[in-house]
């Protein structure tokens, strides 16, 4: 329980809403009080439907906005970025994966200026060794040193959701964050990436954030499950805890709504169904 | 007489690498009164062959099929303007983006009416009337008001349910259902099959689910066509499909479901390719 790599504490994040020539100016609170640990090496999956924020807390997580208040604690470095600024060690530690493929990737540029870029901007390496690792990590997310020169319209979503992977691993953070990686891609490239990132997890030792709305996606990865509602917690607890029982009237909800695809509740639709008929 | 009769469906895009085959004879039959899911992935051809009873493909296309009846009528041979009096009346369909198929720049209660000025002969005020009345049958709350919103002022679920009230609102015998959920959130999708398949059993139409998601399949169809790269792959009845698939391909997508996952990693469709037939 020692080893927390990600320490979350009464987080918030307000965003101000302008006013308009009849409409006073107010307050939105996207993220309300915050709190929770992530040990090295784990899972955690964050659960909730859009507008829940879930994608604003990942977005303070990786820096990318700044938190209104509460502490972030990465790795045993504290990340305030509106009052510090963001400086290169801050930026190997965390590093985040979109859900779109397609837009998520500069159409110009290609696939290993892609990979290096990182390593240009925050690291001092020279360009024969960034290209050397670049080709390296192509090989570790399962493409080939041939896609070096491509440009991402060559590729597959599949395979663009490889390339961004291996860009956010180019720095080798500590926690990646995943916001909703497989939900734009087909049954089949899904298991490909889900197989990738647990290999690149063991190999690693990489923390996840997995935001999802896909519970048999979170049952099948996490370790942890959070579910939030209108920016606040409602339910915090191992996999097991959350699926077995869960507490939340809301979570209750999101698993009833989930489709069922076995022969057992087939079954009983199909029965039911019959019945409303006759 | 099934409603729906295609007979080796044949789709050719010209593309500048010459033509491409998008769909290699495929046969559909659907009866009235039942709900038909059409699965695959990307690129498996299961837009294509409805947009083709459609009318909707480009002029790229080159459909050409053995049969091709919508209740014994020749679509193939339909001129534009028949066309156009079976498609949105007879025939409709609704799409993936909700907020995408809307004009911005009307009111949903224009857009409703203006389905129903084409295709039937309501006057003015039975017009409004029946607009309130769909609005209503798709459980949108307070019609009487929200007649004069515009798309934007609506929810990603609200807009699919116009979408929907636009695609009833003439009675159609079948209602094509391209992917209607996959940008939607669980607990928005469960509403939303839900009253897909009520207004299905309530009016009797056929209805076809164009989905990729197998949870979708099994939570509403009474029969399956699985395609693959253009190809039928299955067709079975829910149960037998799920219990029992009898093609590679169909038992390769359901063991790549992650509730399904069976020991620490996911088994993909390559793994099953081996087994042959696609």
């Amino acid at each position: 329980m020692s080893d927390i790599i990600l320490k979350v504490r009464d987080l918030y994040r307000t965003y101000d809403i302008k006013g308009g020539l009849f409409k006073k100016p107010g307050k939105f609170t996207a993220v309300k009080g915050v709190s929770f640990d992530v040990e090295r090496g784990s899972t955690l999956a964050i659960v909730g439907e859009s507008g829940c924020g879930k994608s604003t807390l990942a977005r303070m997580l990786t820096m990318i906005d700044a938190q209104s208040e509460g502490g972030i604690e990465i790795d045993g470095l504290p990340i305030d970025i509106a009052k510090t600024g963001i400086s290169k060690d801050m930026r190997q530690k965390v590093q985040i994966i979109f859900q779109n493929p397609y837009g998520s990737l500069n159409p110009r540029q290609k696939i290993g200026h892609v990979l290096e870029e990182p390593l240009l901007l925050n690291t001092d390496m020279g360009a024969a060794e960034r290209r050397e690792l670049a080709l390296e990590m192509l090989q570790k997310v399962g493409l080939q040193p041939e896609h070096y020169g491509r440009y991402p319209h060559m590729f597959s979503g599949g395979q663009r959701q490889r390339i961004a992977i291996a860009r956010a691993i180019m720095l080798k953070p500590k926690l990646l964050v995943l916001d909703e990686p497989v939900s734009a891609l087909d049954l089949s490239v899904q298991a490909q990436i889900l197989n990738l990132l647990k290999d690149l997890q063991d190999e690693m030792g990489l923390t996840y954030i997995f935001i999802s709305h896909d519970l048999s996606v979170v049952k099948y990865l996490a370790d942890k499950v959070m579910v939030m509602y209108f920016g606040e917690v409602v339910e915090y607890g191992t996999r097991d805890e959350v699926f077995d029982a869960p507490q939340h009237a809301y979570t209750k909800t999101l698993f009833a709504a989930t489709p069922r695809a076995d022969a057992d509740s087939i079954k009983k639709r199909l029965a039911a169904k019959a019945a409303s008929a006759a | 007489m099934p409603l729906l009769e295609i007979r080796n469906l044949k789709v050719e895009f010209a593309t500048a690498k010459g033509p491409f085959k998008a769909l290699d004879g495929v046969d559909y039959t659907v009866e009235g009164s039942e709900v038909l899911a059409i699965v695959g992935e990307s690129g498996s051809g299961k837009s294509v062959a409805m947009l083709a009873v459609m009318g909707l493909l480009p002029d790229t296309a080159t459909i050409t099929a053995d049969k091709m009846e919508f209740e014994g009528r020749d679509l193939r041979t339909l001129s534009t303007q028949e066309r156009r009096k079976v498609i949105g009346k007879d025939i409709s369909m609704i799409f993936q983006e909700p907020v995408a198929s809307l004009n911005p720049c009307f009111t949903i209660g224009y857009q409703l009416n203006e389905t129903l000025k084409t295709h039937t002969n309501l006057s003015g005020k039975g017009r409004k009337a029946r607009v309130i009345e769909l609005m209503k049958s798709v459980g949108l709350p307070k019609p009487e008001e929200r007649v004069n919103a515009f798309p934007h002022q609506m929810s990603g679920g609200q807009c699919q349910r116009v979408m929907i009230a636009m695609a009833i609102a003439c009675s159609p015998k079948l209602l094509i259902a391209d992917e209607p959920t996959t940008a939607l959130d669980v607990t928005i999708q469960k509403q939303i099959l839900d009253l897909l398949v009520q207004l299905q059993q309530d009016s009797g139409m056929g209805l076809i689910m164009i989905t990729h998601d197998m949870g979708v399949v099994a939570e509403t169809a009474d029969r399956v066509i699985v395609q693959y790269k253009g190809n039928k792959m299955e067709e079975a009845d829910v149960l037998s499909l799920f219990e029992d698939p009898k093609h590679a391909y169909t038992r390769a997508l359901l063991s790549a479901l992650p509730e399904n996952a069976d020991g620490d990693r996911l088994p993909t469709v390559s793994d099953f390719a081996s087994e042959g037939g696609f």
